[in-house]
């Protein structure tokens, strides 16, 4: 039977009546209009999906919307304050650390929520973390030194 | 000039008009051309231009380029941008001959309704074939508008400086800018006029947008999640698609029951035949419809090879000619006073793409006019099928493909376009079909599986006398040999392959270079010479040899190669494919106790001419050493009785972020040189050269592709 959540994405309230067990993932595409949290494989094995959930990396597939209810999602959409770009998007730019992109997104977010607990990771601890996220361009060389563009962004910047 | 900067206001969505505008049509002389940014573009000539193919007598400016009103340009094109680079590559093109920067040029990319023929997104052809005719025109353009000014100044065009999009005469204080020159009716009918062939190009030497590392035009899109592509394509009143797939290869349905989804439910079914669909109001809802539906079909199935005996089996149905004619000298002769002689057999398994964005389709019929916007590396090939499978006219349907995620050569085939027109038709609504992970796993084409025999044949004095190679089933792809051998048969056999079969980044080149240069590396042994020596006393070709002794040196091969020991392997290989020629030298450390490797790290130098992008290169090349390694070490579809058995990332490795070694790439450039392809060739020297580095520590030849599992088989 469908069910009414209400949800926080990207700041703002949000609300739907659905499935309890359909992916957040869909919800957040098809109800929300937010295409930029990607499916790569549907059951948790690619990163595509990842969005943040309070801050937490978060893999939207296999997430059904019944456990996001009253909690803040964060989305690659809602990362970016206004018109500044989170400096972890400035590295990926900067340093060219996409092909096709599609990835992209759930690399953003995967590498904030290391750089949160890990600022300064070693070559190893991005290998590590980063390690559940696939991109088929193989372009892991550039994502790896974007991450350390990244922190060195963000640590400038006193964040 | 053209880095980005990270303070850029947010992007709105710079694809709006490709991707997602069903309703952008040409609707008026002057179209509007909602390009890029939120801004308009009023462009001076009519759309249709742009569909004009190739071969209907010398192309017209119009249809590479058109001059907008505000004087930077819309660059059309047929190629399809899967993240290999090429609508940078395209905008660098156009702008270097039109003397602008490459934000003045909007390029409109493999939308039916606007752009030429430019065939399919395949064989690193977008460099050698594409980028020159654009070029062309775009010199061509330049030269109406400098002839123009002259015109109206009257003065000898040659006086004219084009710099920055403006016409300048040297010593006056005339200018007039590409947008001053945009209205003006002369210019207009000039567009229309064939491209000049005869105009030089810029050399090299002289660039000023080409050879430089332009980063993709949209990549602030990719950051932000603001690019549409093809599975984000939402339209009005839209429905999502699934297909019911058989059990196995060949099955066949003998019944299905259509009643256990419930019409009332707002779910469209469709059956055709042994095509069975649902369309519903969301994908969970359609994805449960078709759950339903499944547990009710029945199928007839057949028996089929399993990987376990496909080899076998691909070999006893081999068309090999034995008895075809030698490539040079004669074979059996060279066979006949050989020292020594060996033989060894190389196979390859099947292998997925897996490109991050599966198969995906949204199509929409209104008014009896098919739109499609999909992920295929053809947008032309997709349209005729569509055409063929509807029976429609060429003006009723238009293909659109939005820059998408990923292909390296397996969205030839426009299944999920054809399944989502065939939906939307009987739904009466546009239907969005996405195939799932488990679908791409199975439903897609593979890289073909090989058998490759090898014989080969020495002298007293260890030099090569004669070289037999037959790939069977994969293809001819870089099939010759590039060292100097005075025998040699080379042949390619076809086979029935069990799996659907298709191409593959550099496809057939791979396997023929694993088996060639750990073959090579076999005969070197046998020799009793060091491997990167053996080559080089066979290899004449100048390109080659520089790419092997740069990798060879940068990697201080000699010195390592004295270090081997059995928990540390070099090895090294070469070739050549696509008019490219690569070199790599790899590392590999084990550890017997844990029956553990890993590829620790790969030094390659890959030359492909003039470079046009040594940051996209440089991209390609790495990507291709990390997708080499994926093949090399544990890349293999599974499947019995016309099942897959590993259709998932958690069953099929690809390669991770644990996976990455050291990485160093040498880009040789050669300025003077045409320019090849560089997406491909950076791959086929991977695998023989971790196989050389396993035999290097081991003594063990591993002579089956993916490696890993028989480094250390089980006792």
């Amino acid at each position: 039977m469908d069910a009414t959540f209400n949800l926080t994405v990207n700041g703002a309230r949000r609300t739907v009546t659905t499935d309890p067990q359909r992916p957040l993932l869909d919800v957040l595409r098809e109800e929300f209009g937010l295409t930029g949290t990607k499916y790569g494989c549907g059951e948790g094995q690619c990163g595509a999906c990842t969005v943040l959930i309070d801050g937490q990396r978060t893999l939207s597939c296999e997430t059904p919307v019944s456990a996001a209810e009253g909690r803040s999602i964060t989305t690659i959409e809602g990362l970016a304050q206004g018109d500044q770009w989170h400096p972890v998007q400035a590295a990926f730019l900067e340093e060219g650390a996409m092909q096709c992109g599609y990835c992209t997104p759930g690399m953003v977010l995967a590498a904030v929520a290391l750089l949160q607990e890990k600022p300064h990771p070693s070559d190893e601890e991005i290998l590590v973390g980063m390690n559940g996220h696939i991109c088929r361009c193989n372009g892991y060389v550039k994502i790896v030194r974007a991450v350390h563009a990244a922190a060195d962004r963000m640590e400038r910047a006193g964040q | 000039m053209n880095s980005p900067t990270p303070n850029w206001p947010r992007n709105e969505d710079e694809e709006s008009a490709e991707a997602t505008g069903p309703d952008w049509g040409v609707t008026r002389r002057t179209f509007i051309h909602a390009i890029g940014a939120g801004l308009v573009f009023t462009v001076t000539e009519q759309a249709s231009w742009g569909q004009r193919r190739r071969g209907d007598g010398g192309e017209r400016v119009v249809t590479r380029l058109q001059l907008n009103l505000d004087g930077t340009f819309t660059a059309l094109s047929g190629k399809v941008e899967e993240g290999q680079g090429a609508r940078s590559q395209l905008s660098a093109a156009a702008a270097e001959e039109l003397r602008v920067n490459i934000g003045q040029v909007h390029l409109l990319m493999a939308d039916t309704d606007h752009v030429p023929d430019d065939g399919i997104t395949a064989g690193s052809r977008t460099t050698p074939q594409n980028v020159p005719p654009m070029r062309q025109a775009a010199a061509t353009a330049r030269e109406m508008l400098t002839r123009r000014a002259a015109e109206m100044w009257q003065v000898a065009p040659r006086e004219l400086v084009v710099r920055d999009g403006a016409i300048t005469q040297e010593g006056t204080t005339r200018r007039l800018t590409y947008a001053e020159l945009a209205g003006d009716e002369e210019i207009r009918n000039a567009f229309r006029q064939p491209v000049e062939a005869d105009l030089a190009l810029t050399v090299a030497s002289d660039w000023r947008v080409m050879g430089q590392a332009n980063p993709r035009p949209n990549c602030r899109d990719l950051v932000t999640g603001a690019h549409r592509y093809p599975s984000d394509i939402v339209c009005p009143n839209m429905l999502y698609g699934r297909v019911l797939r058989a059990p196995a290869y060949r099955a066949t349905l003998e019944s299905i029951d259509l009643s256990a989804v419930d019409k009332a439910a707002d779910v469209v079914t469709v059956r055709e035949g042994d095509f069975v669909g649902v369309a519903a109001p969301t994908l969970f809802r359609a994805s449960a419809a078709l759950e339903l539906l499944a547990a009710t079909a029945k199928w007839k199935t057949v028996a089929q090879p399993s990987s376990e005996n496909v080899h076998a089996f691909l070999k006893e149905h081999a068309q090999s000619d034995r008895s075809r004619p030698a490539t040079r000298g004669s074979v059996e002769q060279g066979l006949a006073e050989a020292a020594q002689t060996l033989r060894a057999t190389y196979t390859l398994a099947y292998i997925q793409h897996a490109p991050m964005e599966p198969r995906t389709a949204v199509a929409e019929w209104t008014d009896n006019k098919l739109t499609v916007w999909t992920g295929c590396d053809g947008p032309y090939r997709a349209k005729s099928d569509l055409m063929r499978q509807f029976n429609i006219s060429a003006d009723q349907v238009r293909v659109v493909i939005p820059d998408m995620g990923g292909g390296f050569g397996g969205k030839h085939s426009p299944d999920a376009a054809l399944e989502a027109a065939r939906l939307a038709k009987a739904a009466g609504k546009p239907v969005c079909v996405r195939w799932t992970r488990a679908e791409e796993f199975t439903w897609a084409y593979f890289r073909p599986a090989a058998v490759i025999e090898c014989i080969g044949a020495l002298t007293g004095s260890g030099a090569l006398l004669a070289w037999d190679f037959t790939n069977i089933n994969a293809g001819g792809a870089a099939i010759d040999t590039p060292y100097d051998v005075p025998h040699v048969r080379v042949v390619s056999a076809g086979s029935d392959s069990p799996l659907n079969q298709g191409a593959y980044r550099c496809l057939a080149a791979t396997g023929n270079h694993f088996a060639r240069e750990s073959f090579m590396d076999e005969l070197a042994a046998a020799a009793g010479q060091d491997p990167l020596a053996f080559r080089l006393a066979h290899l004449k070709d100048e390109r080659i040899r520089t790419v092997l002794e740069t990798a060879a040196t940068n990697f201080r091969w000699e010195e390592r190669r004295k270090r081997v020991s059995p928990r540390l392997g070099v090895g090294l290989a070469c070739g050549t494919e696509k008019g490219s020629v690569v070199a790599a030298c790899v590392e590999v450390a084990l550890d017997p106790e844990r029956e553990q490797m890993k590829v620790t790290e790969v030094c390659e130098a890959f030359e492909c001419g003039a470079i046009q992008n040594p940051g996209n290169l440089t991209s390609q090349v790495q990507g291709c050493i990390m997708m080499g390694l994926g093949g090399a070490l544990f890349e293999e579809m599974l499947f019995a009785d016309g099942q897959i058995l590993n259709a998932s990332f958690a069953r099929y490795r690809v390669p991770h972020f644990e996976d990455v070694p050291r990485i160093e790439v040498h880009l040789v450039n050669r300025p003077a040189a045409v320019s090849v392809g560089g997406g491909e060739t950076p791959i086929v020297a991977i695998a023989p050269a971790v196989g050389n580095a396993i035999f290097a520590a081991t003594g063990r030849r591993v002579r089956a592709m993916p490696m890993q599992r028989h480094v250390f088989p089980p006792s």
